[in-house]
């Protein structure tokens, strides 16, 4: 009888996967099929992901302080599930070696509570106000923060929208973030402004409108570039840009040409000699604002400095836009075909605008009690972190770690394996986090050694999907 | 330990996950209304597997009473009926969270039809006018729809499950698979269950292993269960059918079940519902 208990307590070993907590003989699987016991340890069925030749795929940067450049084979936290409480070590700790070093990576999934997405969207399009809402499905997700040189740019998703607003406010925000991390399209509407399509890697849809291409720069900046190539063939051009409007003869860069002054006075407020904020209204029209004729733009056309004969490029600052005048007898503006020469430039602007795309960085904060899974001192892990010993990767993809305390990282989701991530009903997002550090260093910051697993045995144990280089 | 989690399936169905409970949802009706449903529905199920743990050890033994959480009771009612032979709660599990969660799903909503299909063990839900067509999977292995039900309001079905020995749970019987119409999922589970195990018969080939050395917790103990059938002649399949088909008809008789579909080795026989077959007679 006692041998048979005896046999009992080693071949059978209990799964704390879920809340079933089954009790699994060798060779047997869970209740749920995808837990099993194999040779005496709990082994998840599922597929967990790997990253081959992760160099290839995903480059690591190299960091001073860090020996183990490349893993050839490298274990992403998808799949790995996670562990409950926080403390239990995480579940795959996995050692192997790396130009001869030892090297740890601690994989896990992080329940990330605290976490939201800066998208970027290459456009000069009006899309809304700064601090304007941005809803999906009438509820607020995020909202218009502080545009950037070429882009607009939304903050979506954190503690607030997901846990602090009304149960729908949370779903809504935390489904729009999934699928927006997951690389899929989301629909969204800004309050005061646009309606856009937003897909990570895609190019952004504002108004049912596919944007193509990211202006080069403001309407000076375009002057700034091109002055020397309008020379000779143009007496005026003006860059038509919601931001800076551009005025080649009064600009700087037109003077230093020596250019001969034309007379046409824009519309808006002088900042500098040639460049001119608010010609009109911002909008879906030329260079971002509401024109569709450019020649609204033009305030007044001085009889004293303008001449009869006078050529006149109007264009956008994406090139999208261009038209040629010739002022008549009488100084009216009139509409040319414009010579060839003149429009090899404006197709120059097009040539060196970037194709707009959307952009989603992930941020959360994975400072808190998922640290426990990889150590028993998280604090030594956080510094660890900062001191660059331990480097932080999100499915394989490098993150930015930003200074101060905790670990507050930015991720590129388009660098992430597809379907990187997931969620829980809290709600909050779920994605992979991998900790990678020499062995020694992992003892030193308490590292759970016990749990250290080598790297063929877990490819060995686990049913793995391989990501192509 | 991983907890619950739900996720919307490209699609729009909703998928809810924990341990080894997996759910798929889908509603019809008002955007809105449907987005709530779907959300009570989640918020039901964040704690339900947790619920259930809590009387799991009682749930695993022969069905008796006093249970406390709702879906423990639905499982104790299931298969109450058919205490006569050996069953327990767990015969009507996957029913029974279908059950709760339709039920979580449609309160206080206005929702036109739903389906909530727990490994195939399906609650459905829905208004006048409405009905859905569900498919049956005989074999796993070679996935293809081998018969239909189309189940509308005015039919006394709101439960559909299928069993067999090839599926995760355990089975007596060598049934490839068994289809059963009920009231309600958890009374459609139990009997599917039952009605798989009595579909068998004595043949040298059949291999059957106590079920504790498959599953360590398994509630059906030193009990035989089916884990390898080889290819029967025709009058073993038969005999096999028959029994089955009779424990159908029984059950069909007590008021337990609507219909019945059994299948093995590419030979079915249905439990009709006696509505349909007036309506075949008198078309």
């Amino acid at each position: 009888m006692s041998e048979t208990q005896e046999a009992v307590a080693t071949d059978v070993i209990r799964c704390d996967a879920c809340p079933v907590l089954c009790r699994i003989r060798i060779g047997q699987s869970g209740a749920c099929d995808r837990y099993a016991n194999v040779e005496g340890k709990l082994v998840r069925l599922d597929p967990l992901v790997v990253l081959q030749n992760a160099q290839q795929a995903v480059p690591f940067v190299d960091g001073k302080p860090w020996q183990g450049n490349v893993l050839p084979t490298f274990v992403t936290g998808i799949g790995a599930t996670t562990t409950y409480p926080d403390y239990k070590p995480a579940p795959f700790i996995v050692s192997s070696k790396a130009d001869g070093v030892d090297v740890v990576t601690v994989v896990t999934e992080g329940i990330f509570s605290y976490c939201g997405l800066k998208v970027k969207i290459d456009t000069d399009r009006f899309l809304g106000p700064e601090q304007a809402a941005v809803r999906v499905d009438g509820e607020q997700i995020g909202h218009v923060t502080t545009a950037e040189y070429g882009s607009q740019m939304l903050a979506l998703g954190g503690v607030r929208h997901l846990t602090g607003g009304s149960k729908k406010e949370g779903n809504v925000t935390c489904d729009a973030m999934l699928k927006l991390a997951n690389k899929e399209p989301v629909e969204m509407t800004i309050d005061g402004g646009a309606r856009v399509r937003v897909q990570a890697g895609a190019a952004p849809v504002v108004n049912g409108e596919p944007e193509v291409r990211m202006r080069v720069g403001c309407g000076s900046a375009t002057i700034g570039i091109f002055a020397p190539q309008w020379l000779g063939h143009c007496d005026e051009v003006i860059v038509v840009d919601d931001h800076i409007t551009g005025v080649l003869t009064e600009h700087q860069a037109g003077r230093f040409l020596d250019m001969r002054p034309a007379g046409i006075r824009v519309r808006g407020r002088k900042s500098t000699p040639g460049r001119y904020f608010k010609v009109a209204e911002p909008g879906l029209g030329w260079g971002g604002t509401n024109i569709s004729d450019p020649l609204s733009i033009v305030e007044k056309i001085d009889p004293k400095t303008a001449w009869p004969g006078m050529r006149i490029l109007m264009v956008s600052t994406t090139g999208e836009d261009a038209e040629w005048f010739v002022l008549d007898a009488n100084l009216k503006p009139e509409k040319q075909r414009m010579p060839e020469s003149v429009r090899k430039v404006v197709e120059r602007i097009a040539e060196n605008c970037e194709p707009a795309l959307c952009t989603v960085l992930f941020m959360g904060g994975a400072g808190g009690s998922l640290r426990a899974g990889v150590t028993q001192n998280p604090v030594r892990l956080t510094r660890s972190v900062k001191d660059m010993i331990t480097r932080v990767t999100c499915g394989g993809a490098p993150v930015y770690v930003w200074p101060g305390g905790g670990i507050t990282l930015m991720v590129d989701v388009l660098r992430m394996p597809d379907r990187s991530f997931g969620y829980v009903p809290t709600p909050a997002l779920v994605l992979p986090i991998e900790f990678t550090l020499p062995l020694a260093d992992y003892a030193a910051i308490g590292g759970h050694m016990d749990s250290v697993v080598p790297l063929e045995s877990v490819l060995r144990s686990q049913k793995v999907r391989y990501l192509p280089a | 330990m991983s907890g619950a989690l739900s996720a919307r399936l490209p699609d729009g169905r909703l998928h809810l996950q924990h341990g080894p409970i997996d759910v798929l949802v889908q509603a019809w009706g008002d955007a809105a209304e449907v987005e709530e449903g779907y959300g009570q529905a989640c918020t039901r199920f964040a704690t339900l597997l947790d619920e259930l743990v809590g009387e799991l050890a009682a749930l695993r033994k022969p069905v008796h009473s006093g249970f406390k959480g709702p879906v423990a009771r639905r499982m104790a009612d299931a298969v109450r009926p058919h205490r006569a032979v050996f069953v327990t709660p767990m015969a009507a599990v996957a029913g029974a969270v279908a059950d709760e969660l339709m039920q979580a799903l449609v309160a206080g909503r206005q929702i036109r039809k739903a389906y909530v299909n727990d490994g195939g063990d399906i609650a459905l839900h829905f208004t006048r006018g409405e009905s859905l067509l569900a498919g049956v999977v005989s074999d796993l292995a070679n996935p293809a729809i081998d018969a239909t039900a189309r189940v509308a309001f005015e039919d006394p079905v709101r439960g559909i499950a299928t069993s067999g020995w090839r599926g995760r749970s355990q089975s007596l019987g060598i049934a490839d698979a068994v289809t059963v119409l009920a009231s309600t999922a958890a009374v459609a589970d139990a009997a599917a269950t039952l009605v798989a195990n009595a579909v068998n018969a004595e043949h040298a080939g059949i291999q059957r292993r106590p079920a504790r050395e498959l599953k360590e917790d398994s509630d059906l103990g030193a009990l035989p269960v089916t884990v390898a059938v080889p290819r029967l002649p025709p009058e073993v399949i038969d005999e096999a059918l028959s029994r089955g088909t009779a424990e159908a008809r029984r059950m069909q008789a007590a008021g337990l079940i609507a219909a019945a579909y059994l299948s093995l080795q590419g030979r079915t026989e249905a439990v009709y519902p006696p509505r349909l077959e007036l309506s075949s007679v008198s078309s």
